[in-house]
């Protein structure tokens, strides 16, 4: 009898198995980056069609731990989230340069990426994207604002917004004087510069509207005009820039927080053809060069400018200057150890009164 | 004999599957972790720190109290608005309507949980609908904030839970007997003795088994207090999912997931006893 249950079981599993539909890429990304129009054009070239989920860097790293590397093909975490994540979980596997077409990316972006995500002699990521996050400022309500301090500042009381997550920790660090990255290696020096941080937002929070959760509902609130300064990405900020000229992405005396996104193969992906496939064809200058004209977001291709909406291309001029983009803080590899030290300050700002 | 037995384990299997790998076994899983830390060396290693932690770090009692305070607000609230609801569903509303007021309350459930809050945050928000018409028929003069609070977030929670309220009170109000309520308004038992003496009593299975959904529906929310509430609403559900997403620490995150369970049960278990019934009882 108990064959028969196993049996049953087994067939179960068996009818479950074979039930495969054709070619497909399951991709882990953010919301944006696999837009629907490159989709279809990778389908037609290639017959692969492509199944994207949307996640962020936290919700990436627990899907993949939570399988041990499957369920996707490909993966798009920030550059500075692959390492340490890599050593304790093993989620990733090594990247197959020979795969990629190295034409296709911004030499030096291919090198600090490859550089950044070593572990073990090999290295696990090739660059997407990159941008900063930075000021959001209605200048209209809120004129002269050019630093992370304005955050604080009760000038703007219940006028301010900003997400709950270590970027708001690492560009309090800069604006209180600390140098966060610098930090990096000493926990107890950086538990100290947490807990300055710490009583710092838990001071201003009658200043604070919300912590936003969600990028379209942060817009929406700048577009009403009930948020004057937040900090955010920025993309949004030249988003709203073409429905309304006074509010625009501000890039904070501190410097700009820089990251890269990238793509990243984990441990089990069942289709690396696809995989590799996928990255090649993003990254051809016309296909990038759309991405970047749509979600407003530079990528490491190679020659992609030439195929950038001029009104986007102009969102740089404006933005980025040469100092500016030079004072960019590259997010350098996360130790895990801090990450645990952070969610806890984290906790008690969103908890306290 | 023995071939019906084969096919009552047969049919008995698929739902034997279920609850074995994805209730049983993944709880297992998650037991084992709450109990293991890593030591310096990053080795694991078995520990009771992790459920010391939440005892010794005061944000963390201090979330669960004051979302477990608020689960029983809104479960209370809950409650005195179902009462009503249902009785005018069971036994007021002509038979006909019944069906109709039952698909109302039904309604707004097709619709995921997302969407009714986000329809609440456009009807709420300093620049939404309700600040729009207020303004307008100058009730007001400066726009007000209605999102980002408590009283806000109970309400969003109350909303959402109502449905689980009402549903077995009218099915336990259907089996009251009206001569029973006739009988007492002909003897001249007002309307508030009749609610205490006659109502309440019959209800009394419907009222626990809607309160334990309820609570355990609000004490269990993730969306409505993070959209909802304000700048110092962190939820215990937001904490065990700050535990296991931002800060990687899934041994510290299910142990917050077993207390979040035994504290529940525990509270559940002092309401049974305070109104003298037991869970039996209650799930027949």
């Amino acid at each position: 009898m108990k064959k028969a249950i196993v049996l049953a079981a087994l067939m179960l599993f068996a009818v479950a198995g074979t039930a495969q539909a054709g070619e497909t890429l399951k991709l882990l990304t953010w919301k944006g980056y696999a837009p629907k129009a490159l989709m279809d054009k990778f389908e037609k070239e290639t017959g692969i069609k492509v199944e994207a989920t949307y996640s962020n860097n936290e919700e990436m790293i627990a899907k993949l731990r939570a399988t041990r590397g499957a369920g996707f093909d490909l993966a798009q975490p920030s550059q500075d989230r692959i390492s340490s994540v890599q050593e304790k979980f093993k989620i990733y596997q090594p990247m197959d340069y020979s795969k990629i077409d190295s034409k296709l990316f911004i030499p030096s972006m291919l090198e600090a990426v490859k550089k950044n995500t070593l572990v073990a002699g090999k290295s696990h990521a090739v660059p997407f994207c990159w941008g900063t996050s930075g000021l959001i400022v209605n200048s209209a309500k809120a004129p002269g604002v050019d630093s992370y301090k304005a955050l604080l500042d009760t000038k703007y009381k219940g006028r301010v917004s900003y997400r709950v997550k270590r970027p708001t920790l690492i560009a309090m660090g800069f604006a209180l004087g600390y140098d966060p990255f610098a930090l990096y290696k000493d926990p107890a020096a950086y538990q100290a510069m947490l807990d300055k941080i710490e009583s710092e937002l838990i001071k201003a929070k009658p200043v604070v509207k919300n912590y936003w959760a969600n990028g379209d509902a942060l817009l929406e609130s700048m577009r009403s005009g009930e948020v004057f300064v937040a900090m955010a990405w920025d993309n949004g900020g030249w988003k709203l820039h073409t429905e309304n000229p006074a509010i625009d992405f501000v890039a904070p005396k501190e410097g700009a927080l820089g990251w890269i996104d990238t793509f990243a193969i984990p441990a089990k992906a069942e289709n690396l053809d696809a995989a590799y496939k996928w990255i090649n064809f993003i990254m051809k200058p016309e296909n990038a060069g759309y991405f970047t004209s749509q979600e407003k977001a530079p990528t490491a291709s190679q020659g992609a400018n030439k195929y950038v909406d001029p009104e986007v291309a102009a969102n740089f001029e404006r933005s980025f200057p040469q100092a500016v983009i030079d004072n960019i803080k590259w997010y350098p590899p996360v130790p895990t150890k801090l990450e645990s030290m952070e969610g806890r300050t984290l906790d008690r700002v969103k908890a306290s009164n | 004999m023995k071939g019906s037995r084969l096919i009552f384990w047969l049919f008995l299997a698929p739902v034997l599957c279920w609850l074995l790998l994805l209730i049983v076994l993944p709880h297992m899983d998650l037991l084992i972790m709450s109990f293991r830390t890593e030591n310096g060396f990053s080795e694991s290693v078995w520990t009771l720190q992790n459920y010391k932690n939440f005892f010794t770090e005061p944000i963390y009692w201090l979330t669960f109290v004051r979302t477990a305070l608020y689960s029983i607000i809104t479960t209370g609230l809950t409650l005195v608005i179902g009462l009503p609801v249902a009785f005018y569903i069971a036994k007021i509303a002509r038979h006909k309507l019944q069906g109709t007021l039952s698909l109302l309350l039904l309604l707004p459930f097709w619709v995921s949980e997302l969407v009714r809050i986000y329809g609440w945050m456009i009807l709420l928000r300093e620049s939404g609908v309700l600040n729009f018409f207020m303004l307008k028929l100058g009730v007001i003069h400066k726009p007000i904030e209605m999102l980002y609070n408590d009283a806000t977030m109970i309400m969003g929670l109350v909303y959402t839970s109502m449905l689980f309220m009402v549903v077995p009170l009218i099915s336990v109000m259907e089996s009251l007997d009206d001569s029973l309520i006739e009988a007492a308004y002909d003897l001249g038992a007002s309307k508030l003795v009749i609610w205490k003496d006659i109502i309440i009593p019959h209800c009394k299975p419907g009222i626990t088994s809607g309160c334990i959904v309820v609570f355990m529906l609000a004490l269990g929310n993730y969306l409505t207090p993070n959209l909802m509430g304000g700048k110092n609403s962190l939820w215990f559900t937001e904490q065990i999912y700050n535990q296991f997403i931002a800060s990687f620490n899934w041994n510290q995150g299910s142990a917050f997931g077993f207390l979040l369970l035994l504290l529940s049960s525990l509270i559940i278990w002092v309401g049974l006893k305070l109104s003298r019934q037991n869970l039996g009882e209650v799930a027949s």
